[in-house]
Formats: C-alpha cells, structure tokens, sequence
C-alpha cells in the first residue's frame, strides 16, 4: 500500500501547524519522521488518522484520494496507530484488549468467543514475531511487551500502515532493539512503517528513509546512507547543534551529598531502594542510570525529603536530610529539577512569573511578612527569561502555554537561580528537543564547574554518557556498579542496565 | 462540543502547536493536574462573567414558565385555550409580570413608594420605603459568610458540603456565650459571641481537614457527616438545663444578650452584620490574590504534588483552610443570632450553609462573585415573600429557580448550548479557523 500526503496545511488560531507538507510512503517501507517538539509531526499524523481534517491538501492511498471524518475511516482504511502513551485497559487480558471493538462473537446474542479470540492472536503473534501471554493482565507486563499488545492491536484490525508515534521513548536499549526487529520483519511482510522520533541514532539505524519536519514545513527527504547524526540534528534545529558536551576534566572536592544504606519502600510498601550507598562531591556529575522504575524515583524523593526512609541515612552538608523535609532540603541549598515537570515541577495553570518562585515565594524580596510583592516577582521572572532563553511572549502566561523545552527551562531556571549546593535532577531532558537538550546540559555542566554537587537520573544512555564524571548503574533497587567515565562505556552501561552482574559486564563489556 | 469548550482557547491564551497538538493526542494535557478549581473557577470572563449571568437569566426564564403553567387563573385560561389561545397566553404573561414584577418591588422597593415617601418629606416614611432592600441586605448576610465558607476552599480544592454544619457548630458557641457571659460590657460581649461564632465554626471545620490529612479521608464525605453531628448536638444542647430557656418545653435557647447595631434606625432590620460579612470577602480576597498564604491554598489546590516538592505542606494547608472556611460559616451563625434570630432552634439557619455552595458555585469561587451572587439570592430571597403575599404564586418558585442556577452552573453546556457561546465560525478540526 502506497501512501502520499500532498500540500496538507493545516492552522490552529494564531499558529500554522503544517505548512504544505508533503509525504510519501512507499509499499514495504520504515519511513522516519523526525522533527523537534512542536514541528507538527504529531499534527500530521492526526490529520492522516482522520483526527483533524487538513485545511487544504489531500491523502492518497495507492494513488486515489482518500477522505477520512474520523479514525474509524482510516482504520478501515488500513492504518493504524501505535500511541505514545498506550490506549489499554490495564485490567483486562491482552487478548481481550487486542480483540476489543472487533470481537469474534458466537451465537445470535453475540457472546465472546475467548477460544476463537486468543486463537486469532496466538496466530498474528507466532506470524510476525510479537510474542506475548495471550492471558496475562496487561497492567502486569513490562512496557516494551505492551507496546506488542498495541501493535498486535493495530494488526489485528488488518493495518497495511503502521503510525509507530515516540515507540522508543519508554523502551530500554534492549527492548528498542527488540521492537527494531519487529519492525523489520512487518516490513518483510509487506507492511509499512511511520516511525515517529527525535531520537537521531534510531532514525539512522532503522529507517528506508527520513523526512524531517521544522516549523510545519518539510526541511528535506533523506536516507541513512546520505546523511549523519550531526546533519539531520542541524536540520531539525535550523543551525549546528552540539550533540556532546564540552566538559572540562572534573575536580572534584569533597562530599557533599552522603547516602548510606538506604532502604526506601514505595507507594505499594514494596521496598523499592535496597541499601543503597552513594557519594556526590562537590564538582563532580554522578550520573545513576538505570531501566525506568528501579528504585530511581524512590531514591530521588528520598533524598529530596518527600518519601520517608526505612533504613540508613542520607547527609547533606554533613545534615541529616531525610527527616528533614522537602522544605528544609530545598532550603539548606538543594536544586530539584523532578522526574515528572508537569507533576511535580510545575503548577501549569499558574504564570511562568509564580512558577518561577514556586520555592522561594515566601521568602524576601518575594514577600515581606505574608504579604507578597507582585511586581519583585515578575521583575525577576523577566531577567530568568532572559538569562534562560524562555520563549514567551510573557511571564504573566500560564505555563501551560509553554513548549516542553520550555517548561523544563522554567524549572531549571527557578532552581539554578537560588544558592544551591546540591543539584538533583531526574530525567532533565525527557522529552525535549534537541536544542533544548544541548542548552539543559550546558548548564547543569556550568553548573557543576561553580562546585556544585550533581546527581542525575536518567534512563537516557546518550545523556549518561555526555554528562556522567561517574555512572552508578542501578538494577532491582540496588547499585549495580559503580564506573568512572572512561570505563562506562554504551555496551557496558547497557548490559549492567539491563540486570547483568557486574563480573559478566565488565567481561561482555571490555 | 468537546473542541469549543475547551477553556485554553481562549482568546488572549496563545495556543502554540505542540500544546495543540498533544491535547488532541490526549496525552501531555490528560496528565496535567487542571480540573477541580479550574473547572469551579472558570476561565476568561465567558465563563467567569457570562455564563453565571446567563445561568441566572435561564432559570428566571423558565420560573416563568413554571408560574405561567401553575398560577390558578393562567391554568384555568390554559383550560380554555382551545377557543382562546390568545387570551390564554396574555392571563400567563399577565400572571408571570406580576409575580416578578412583586418579587422586585419586595426586593429592591417600590418606585412609587420611594418618590411618594420623598415628597412626603416625612423622613421615617423614607426609611420605611427602603425596608424591602433592608430585607435583601439582612438576607443576604449570612449567605456572603457560607458563600465564602465554600467558595475558599474551593480554590484550594477541596469541596466544603459542611457549611450547615459548622454554622451550627459557630451557632451552638454564640448562644452558650451570648446568654453567659452576659457581665461583659454591650460592645464587648458582640466581639465575644462574634469570635465565639468563628471558633466553634472553625473547630468543626478543621475536623475534616485533619481528616483528610491524616487519614486522606474525603472532605465531602466528612463535611456531610458533620452537617448530622451538628444537628443532633445542637439538638442535645438545646434540652439541657444549661441551654434550654426555662419557660418553655420545646427545643429553644435562652436569648443572647448581644445583637449588631442597627444600620438605618430601630425600623429597619439592616444591622452591622453585612459590614461583618462584607470585610469577611475583602480579606478573603486579599489573603487569596496577595499574600504567601493565599499562594499556597492555591498552589495546593491546583497540584498538590508540585505544591508539595516546591516545599509547602498540603495536609497542612488543609486544616489551615478548613478551620478558615468553618470560621466564615460559624460567623453566619454568630450573624443570625446576633441580630434576627436571637435564640437557637433545630430549625435556625434554614439551610443558609447548604446556600452556600449555590453561591460559591455561581460566584466562580470568587468573593467577589460570592457577595454578588448572595445579594441576588437575598433579593430573590426577601422578594420571594411580598411575591407571595400579592400574587399567591408560592415562596417555593425560588427554590427551584436557585436549584436551576445551580443546574446550569454545574452544566455549563447547557448555557453554552442555548446560546452558543465560544461557537467559532467552524469547527477547528472542520473547515478553516
């Protein structure tokens, strides 16, 4: 199946989402669409799932035009769509998720017929390679394994076109490399492929070939062979980016930051940090990697005083943090950038002026008894949108109005602007583009050069390595390993990731 | 409906398209901590400013329908509409003009009292023709108070159902200080039954908040409950020795001593209280917009999360604004004994703290809109009864009329559907924008 996008325009008030584009896809082929958040890919492929109707252009399919009021046309049509975020239902099995809205029923009132359903999906699993439980619960599975639910889902309806939009952005390495062979045998099978991402070394690794999008207009169609990591990133940003850090060698003094055995349970009382031991000097980046819900985001709340611990002590300029908290962390000179910024980093329906102090809003000049000063806060707010490059029209805008990049520079700027000692962020650049990537860590690197001690969070392997002056990789709750920057290399990294002992790694790894 | 509703297309809000974007992904925007406050507050002065006022104007429209299909002489011209339709529709519309037209005059006045009293030179027959917007004042009063118990912690998102019951709570203080301590001089036994009135309120507000920050237990299950205990201990005080007046048998309390001076003379009912209740708004108001105290209710309210990282202390800030919101309520209490009702009986408040969220809800969680909002039900209130009194169309019209405000606040599509606000010449996801 063929298909071709031609001149889709499409306006939201005051923006032009797309401009113009045009797209096509061959028969049998893993076309890449990259672009930075807010280029419009994601506005496109709404358009191209009968989502939006474009305000001029039109869809092709197998050169006939193709009108679609809604995604039940385009599913009909042989697409399908792979979310971001997954459209399960965590409580049912996967084949029930997998045969919902399309049951093969028996009998003239329609009961469902389980045999026949979980028949049809051990067939479609065994036929292109997805393995899953066809009777597990999906909210028992790991997110890579939900993902084949999704797209198993997407096959079962019989898409020729699969929209895959962000599928790496929640996998492990492993797991990515998984999904990437899955992709190449449906392209084997005929079928074809969008892969939404911003992710440059996927794109060169899977992709046929590469459209990039900037501001709603095409930038250029490429293929791997034609072009490198650094020329698509300029594409995508508009000038030279910088995709590694300058980082002078670090000089570390001494501890600042003292974890010592810390047990720390989670929501459920399961223990989620399993004595834990770790040092921060000052001036240095100590990066833990790690799969996404190991144990990283108790440890950081641990630290930071929102979760109590169960065991063991965490010191913070020689003072006992976790029984301190949040406030009084925060106080004695700790930097939070949270893993959630829409969370726990940001009250959206509050200006970027009132984000900007979120900490220190009671403090002088922000307040002089209970009493705030208006005109203090939005003063400082104009200079830190200044000193971080906040694109806003105002600071008196919800933060809501904010890009991610944004946002997340809002954050940085509140935290970076106070006297801190300690530098806590999880997961700094989730999300964000690729400009906005290179400008976060250039300043957690200055950062670290005034001597502040860092510790970073990040599932990110490509991050861990830029930024890392040591990588503590943590697995199951525990610190796995402990390796300076020249040793953590991507392969090591990733096999200790992935849960292999340290020994094994090492011996895999050098 | 889905895309004009939605409150950040506002104009003025820039929309940039990734926010756009991911909103119709349904994914960023489905996380975002918005709803509750956001959705009591309204954004824009659309939804702010003219859905309450078109709420307001829809549920007096079909009051009139209601009187024009119950009033006796309108159904019995309906009865003969066969042969006269017309005639039929002028005895409704006749019916309905002067059911509203008495239920003004009993709120704001008489014209032709007011320019007769002026020429008349008599300067108590003046004051006596203001007597209807004394009324409305009188009534109003109280609802300011329980408008505001609601209408705050709404903006910390908590919903107080318990207005009745701490007005009761601040009502059973008032009464046991105001007959008791009957050696303090006039002035200062008011302040005492006065504060007396915010502490029991607020010691009964603050029980669902350390509920909820110790135990997560709901506020709108605990402030409902409340309202009961209340009700049966006031109902308790009320026949012990200490309470009870001695000459009578039924359930009442000795007088309180203490009563707010009159505004406008001894012949008119308008008393300080409504100086009470309107600086209750205005501190209200200031402590929400300019004080750190206020930032964090609001903080909390609109994620509690963030709140919480940012270092405040949400469980905290819930006792904090509950006892508050308890505080305003028992002033109602305080209020009415103070001045109209000077005993306690079961029956005292007539569900002024269940007006309450009425109010809240129409003033947009706002003091603002809460003292607008109360002065309109005051006036429906206080008119309702000359209403009766010349038309015979019931008292209970205002009931329903209130309820219907409250329907379409609640459902705002509603409003918007009837007279399709935000409609945009297409669709965005249609034609053209």
């Amino acid at each position: 199946m063929r298909l071709e996008l031609r001149g889709i325009t499409k306006r939201f008030p005051g923006v032009v989402a797309n401009a113009g584009v045009d797209l096509t896809v061959e028969d049998g082929e893993i076309h890449a669409l990259l672009g930075e958040n807010g280029a419009g890919k994601t506005t496109l492929m709404n358009i191209l799932y009968g989502l939006y109707r474009a305000d001029e252009g039109e869809v092709l399919i197998d050169g006939s035009p193709a009108r679609f009021e809604g995604p039940g046309d385009a599913i009909a049509a042989g697409l399908g769509m792979v979310h971001q975020h997954f459209m399960l239902i965590p409580v049912f099995t996967v084949t029930e998720n997998i045969v919902l809205g399309n049951e093969p029923t028996r009998g003239r009132l329609g009961f469902l017929d389980r045999r026949r359903a979980r028949r049809k999906v051990e067939e479609l699993s065994a036929r292109f390679g997805l393995e899953v439980p066809p009777d597990a619960l999906v909210e028992e599975l790991p997110v890579g394994v939900q993902q084949r639910v999704e797209i198993l889902k997407a096959l079962y309806r019989e898409a020729r076109i699969l929209i895959l939009d962000e599928p790496t952005a929640v996998l492990t390495p492993r797991e990515t490399e998984e999904l990437f062979a899955v992709m190449r045998s449906l392209k084997a099978s005929g079928r074809s492929i969008i892969f939404i991402t911003h992710k440059l070394k996927e794109v060169l690794a899977i992709a046929d070939r590469i459209t990039v999008l900037r501001r709603g207009r095409v930038v250029g169609t490429t293929a791997p062979e034609q072009t490198s990591e650094e020329q698509l990133a300029a594409m995508m940003v508009g000038r030279a980016v910088q995709l590694i850090v300058d980082k002078p060698p670090a000089e570390p003094a001494g501890p600042v930051l003292e974890i010592r055995d810390l047990v720390v349970r989670d929501d459920r009382e399961q223990v989620a940090v399993d004595g834990v031991s770790l040092e921060v000097r000052a001036g240095e980046i100590l990066c833990v990697a790690g799969v996404q819900g190991n144990g990283q985001t108790e440890l950081v709340e641990a630290v930071t005083g929102l979760r109590p611990i169960s065991a063991g002590t965490v010191r913070i300029l020689g003072r006992d943090a976790a029984r301190a908290g949040p406030r009084a962390v925060l106080r004695s000179g700790v930097g939070h950038v949270p893993e959630d910024r829409q969370r726990d980093g940001l009250i959206a329906t509050f200006t970027i002026a009132d984000n900007l102090v979120l900490n220190t809003y009671d403090l002088p000049p922000y307040a002089r008894w209970i009493v705030r000063d208006e005109q203090a806060v939005v003063a400082a707010a104009e200079e830190r949108v200044r000193a971080f490059d906040i694109r806003t029209p105002s600071v008196r805008l919800p933060a809501s109005t904010l890009s991610g990049g944004n946002q997340q520079k809002v954050i940085v700027a509140r935290e970076f602007s106070r006297p801190i000692r300690v530098l806590v962020a999880s997961q700094p650049t989730r999300g964000l583009d690729v400009g906005s990537i290179e400008y976060i860590h250039r300043r957690i690197v200055a950062e670290r050069q005034r001597g502040v001690a860092v510790l970073i969070v990040s599932s990110e392997l490509d991050e861990v390595l830029a930024l890392a002056d040591r990588v503590a990789v943590m697995f199951r709750g525990r610190i796995v390993d402990v390796l300076p920057a020249e040793r953590a290399t991507r392969d090591l990294v990733g096999l200790l990731m992935a849960g292999a002992r340290p020994e094994e790694g090492a011996a895999a790894g050098g | 409906m889905a895309e004009r509703d939605d409150p950040r297309r506002e104009p003025g809000v820039e929309v940039l398209p990734e926010r756009e974007e991911a909103r119709a992904a349904g994914d960023v925007v489905a996380r975002e901590p918005t709803g509750f406050v956001e959705i009591v507050t309204g954004r824009g002065w659309r939804e702010t400013v003219l859905v309450p006022a078109l709420a307001v104007v829809t549920a007096l429209l079909l009051g009139a329908l209601i009187i024009a299909f119950t009033e006796p002489r309108s159904l019995e011209a309906w009865g003969r509409a066969g042969r006269d339709p017309l005639g039929a529709l002028a005895t409704s519309a006749r019916a309905v003009g002067a059911a509203y037209r008495a239920l003004l005059t009993g709120a704001l006045g008489d014209p032709a009292r007011y320019a007769e009293a002026v020429r008349s030179g008599d300067p108590a027959e003046i004051v006596r023709a203001f007597g209807p917007i004394s009324e409305t004042l009188v009534v109003a009063t109280p609802l300011i108070l329980t408008g505001l118990a609601v209408a705050l912690p709404f903006r910390a998102g908590l919903f107080n159902i318990g207005g009745e019951g701490q007005l009761t709570a601040g009502a059973i203080l008032t009464a046991a200080a105001g007959f008791s301590l009957t050696w303090l001089p006039g002035p200062l036994l008011l302040a005492a039954v006065v504060a007396a009135g915010a502490l029991g309120g607020g010691l009964w507000g603050a029980i669902p908040g350390l509920l909820k920050a110790r135990t997560g237990a709901h506020e709108v299950i605990t402030t409902i409950m409340l309202n009961f205990v209340a009700a049966f201990l006031a109902l308790f005080f009320l026949s012990t020795e200490f309470f009870r007046r001695p000459d009578r048998t039924d359930p009442i309390s000795k007088p309180i001593e203490a009563a707010f001076p009159h505004l406008l003379g001894g012949s008119l009912r308008l008393h300080a209280g409504l100086l009470l209740a309107l600086a209750a708004a205005a501190a209200v108001a200031w402590m929400l917009n300019r004080t750190t105290i206020g930032f964090e209710f609001q903080a909390v309210g609109a994620n509690a999360d963030a709140a919480r990282a940012a270092g405040m202390s949400p469980s905290r800030t819930y006792v904090a604004i509950m006892a508050l919101a308890g505080a305003l309520a028992g002033l109602a209490g305080a209020n009415q004994l103070a001045s109209v009702t000077p005993s306690l009986t079961p029956g005292f408040s007539s569900g002024f703290g269940f007006d309450g969220i009425t109010l809240a809800l129409l003033g947009r969680a706002r003091p603002v809109g809460v003292v607008l909002a109360a002065l309109l039900f005051g006036a429906l209130r206080a008119g309702s009864r000359s209403m009766q009194a010349a038309t015979q169309t019931p008292v209970d019209i205002i009931v329903v009329i209130q309820a219907l405000v409250v329907l379409f606040i609640a459902a705002p599509a509603i409003v918007k559907g009837i007279y399709r606000i935000g409609a945009r010449p297409a669709r965005a996801a249609g034609g053209p924008a």
